[in-house]
């Protein structure tokens, strides 16, 4: 994917999971400056409910590899204050759907301290957070949220597809000066325990790297539609292109990797290329990141050759069951039935 | 803990300039809010939340900060703005909306922020605790003798945010002293009403940490508590809680017509006023001359005179400038 610029001649490949791509750039980026810390919810010595701290608490010691009480308010707002005096703290929102008790520290503090202080204060810091559902943990463990942070301005958002992405993506993260929330999605993440796609483990170079945000990333070429994704849409997107070959249609995979800032430029310039769109997203259908892509062609005036379409999950909460859960939710069986609708119906 | 006679000179000073400066805010704040009072009027739009009898809080625990300690405020700031040396024209000319404020007027009065002076507060209760902690963690981890003091209301004492950081600083053994101002009343709400306990300094003992409660809303007290627990702070000695018992002379807001309280309080803390008291006793104990009196009034009156009137010969941010500073 978007690795091949990059790798290095004479290299051997390095395939490494999401999980372990985030801790080597949590650790590289802690060596380089030492105003770079973690602290979450059991990131120590676990090493992370979801990996990626594994590792760091060993080299770094308990000073800089903090884990907190379970006490989201309290240690967002401490990452916000350190941040104001020179440091680069990460933090670990275990859950995306744990925001609901500490979102005032996030919008209200982390992301307006900038702009209230006329630039003054800075507040470079770092929230990851996993996302995502699929796994029958139901709907306090298994939303996306994507357009929940997207909306609130002062944050920049990514939502990395793959391990090179994670690494690059991580990289520029601690290296911005404001906050960034870097959505990890479970199903992409490498723990054994939850079932891996296995296009999101892909060669990543040891060095330190950045990609850098509102850069959207063709995951694959095609010249019939385009269908935009992220995270683990991405490859949903990318099944469902594999299979749509054998119906003579050429699908384009955008990965949208950076919702804050977004590359609007590069959806659009794909669409006018293949004149239909379809955006696939786990998150909830109304209010989102489709509504947002979609408007964003559709202001752009590209001519279509057929309505804009989306799938996404719908506006319910999200269900435990398997017989529930599973069918609310993208898949490619979904991308291909539309698509194929779009092309060749016309519509 | 006593203080000096020039640190006794300074929080009178500091108290009497906060005090002519939220006069002022006063006066200007009604200007074309009548004879109809609409918020939205006037050459200070908005919420405006006075701080007039609180004063000695800010200056006992001030007193022993320098600009390099860091202070959270909450949405009742001036005093505590004014006694950490906030840029005075910067701050009025933020209040007043315009360019030339602390942050070219994104914030307004419940929104200084002078990192020059390591200063912040916010609108939402017990916000600024978080940051406090984390603050104070990054100077222990630097090996800094810094400080961090978050300033909360008494109302705030029930907020999640100020349990989770208080047993969070203490854990940490951060360096950070928490101040409650205790006014009695959160908006209408008074503190009897709201809180399961007397006293919230009783409620350090929850989290293993000192705990002190000071009556009289006399600086000089202030001053001595505050200092100890700064002190012990800055030595690695951890966190400590102080409750204040002090007045809020005004209503929650200017416009709050203050129906809830009894009969008779305002007047008896008007009689209590922290102000004259300290004038009265700095005279009495020879530490003030009639003549330094007046000097010190007329220094303090001057700048404020002088911030007020630069804040409203200042220009207005143009409306494209609403899109500067969202990100770094």
């Amino acid at each position: 994917m978007t690795a091949t610029a990059t790798i290095l001649p004479n290299r051997a490949k390095r395939n490494l999971t999401i999980a372990k791509a985030m801790a080597e750039a949590l650790a590289q980026e802690m060596r380089r400056d030492p105003s770079v810390l973690v602290m979450g919810e059991d990131i120590a010595a676990l090493g992370g409910v979801f990996g990626n701290t594994r590792g760091l608490l060993e080299e770094f010691g308990p000073a800089r590899i903090r884990d907190t009480p379970i006490s989201e308010t309290g240690f967002i707002g401490a990452a916000v204050g350190m941040a104001a005096v020179g440091m680069r703290p990460v933090v670990e929102l275990m859950f995306v759907d744990f925001f609901g008790v500490c979102m005032d520290a996030i919008y209200n503090m982390a992301a307006k301290n900038c702009y209230f202080s006329g630039g003054q204060s800075a507040v470079p810091m770092v929230l990851m957070t996993s996302v995502g559902g699929g796994y029958g943990d139901a709907g306090q463990h298994s939303q996306c949220l994507y357009g929940t942070f997207a909306h609130l301005p002062g944050m920049k958002v990514v939502v990395p597809s793959n391990a090179y992405d994670a690494k690059g993506l991580m990289v520029s993260a601690i290296r911005d000066n404001n906050p960034v929330i870097f959505m990890f999605h479970k199903a992409l993440q490498g723990m054994g325990w939850l079932g891996t796609v296995q296009g999101s483990i892909n060669d990543v170079p040891e060095d330190a790297y950045t990609v850098p945000f509102g850069q959207a990333a063709i995951a694959r070429a095609g010249r019939d539609i385009t269908i935009v994704g992220l995270g683990a849409t991405v490859h949903l997107a990318l099944d469902a292109a594999e299979e749509l070959i054998a119906n003579g249609i050429e699908a384009e995979v955008v990965d949208l990797r950076s919702l804050v800032p977004l590359d609007r430029a590069t959806v659009n310039a794909s669409v006018k290329r293949t004149g239909r769109l379809l955006v696939v997203d786990e998150d909830y259908q109304s209010y989102g990141v489709s509504g947002e892509i979609i408007a964003s062609v559709v202001e752009a005036g590209t001519v279509l050759t057929s309505p804009p379409r989306r799938i996404a999950f719908p506006d319910i909460p999200i269900p435990f069951s398997p017989t529930l859960e599973r069918p609310a939710l993208p898949s490619a069986e979904k991308i291909v039935a539309a698509v194929t609708d779009m092309v060749r119906g016309g519509r | 803990m006593t203080p000096t006679r020039p640190q006794f000179l300074w929080m009178y000073e500091t108290m009497v300039k906060s005090r002519a400066f939220e006069e002022r805010i006063a006066t200007a704040y009604f200007e074309g809010k009548s004879p109809v009072f609409n918020m939205a009027n006037g050459p200070i739009p908005g919420e405006m939340h006075l701080s007039n009898g609180q004063e000695p809080c800010a200056v006992g625990v001030c007193a022993h900060l320098d600009a390099a300690d860091f202070v959270t405020a909450t949405h009742r700031p001036h005093h505590i703005a004014i006694a950490k040396g906030v840029d005075l024209d910067a701050m009025a000319a933020e209040i007043f909306g315009k360019k030339t404020g602390l942050s070219g007027g994104r914030g307004g009065h419940m929104h200084l922020f002078d990192a020059r002076v390591n200063f912040a507060c916010s609108g939402i209760i017990a916000q600024g605790m978080g940051p406090a902690v984390g603050a104070a963690t990054a100077f222990k981890l630097r090996g800094e003798k810094r400080v961090a003091v978050a300033f909360i209301g008494e109302g705030a004492a029930n907020q999640g945010a100020f349990h989770e950081s208080l047993n969070l600083a203490a854990v940490w053994q951060a360096p950070v002293v928490f101040v409650i101002e205790d006014n009695g009343w959160g908006i209408s709400v008074s503190k009897a009403q709201s809180t399961a306990v007397p006293h919230n300094d009783s409620r350090a003992a929850a989290y293993g940490m000192l705990g002190h409660r000071v009556t009289g809303n006399d600086p000089a007290a202030i001053f001595a508590v505050a200092g100890d627990a700064i002190a012990r702070a800055r030595a690695g000695g951890g966190p400590s809680l102080i409750e204040i018992e002090t007045s809020r002379l005004a209503g929650h807001f200017i416009g709050d017509a203050e129906g809830y309280r009894p009969a008779g309080e305002k007047d008896a803390l008007f009689a209590r006023d922290p102000i004259p008291a300290l004038r009265g006793r700095l005279l009495a104990e020879g530490m003030m001359s009639e003549a330094e009196d007046l000097a010190i009034v007329k220094r303090a009156e001057s700048a404020v005179e002088q911030a007020i009137a630069k804040a409203r010969a200042a220009p207005f941010p143009a409306a494209a400038e609403a899109f500067d500073h969202v990100f770094a």
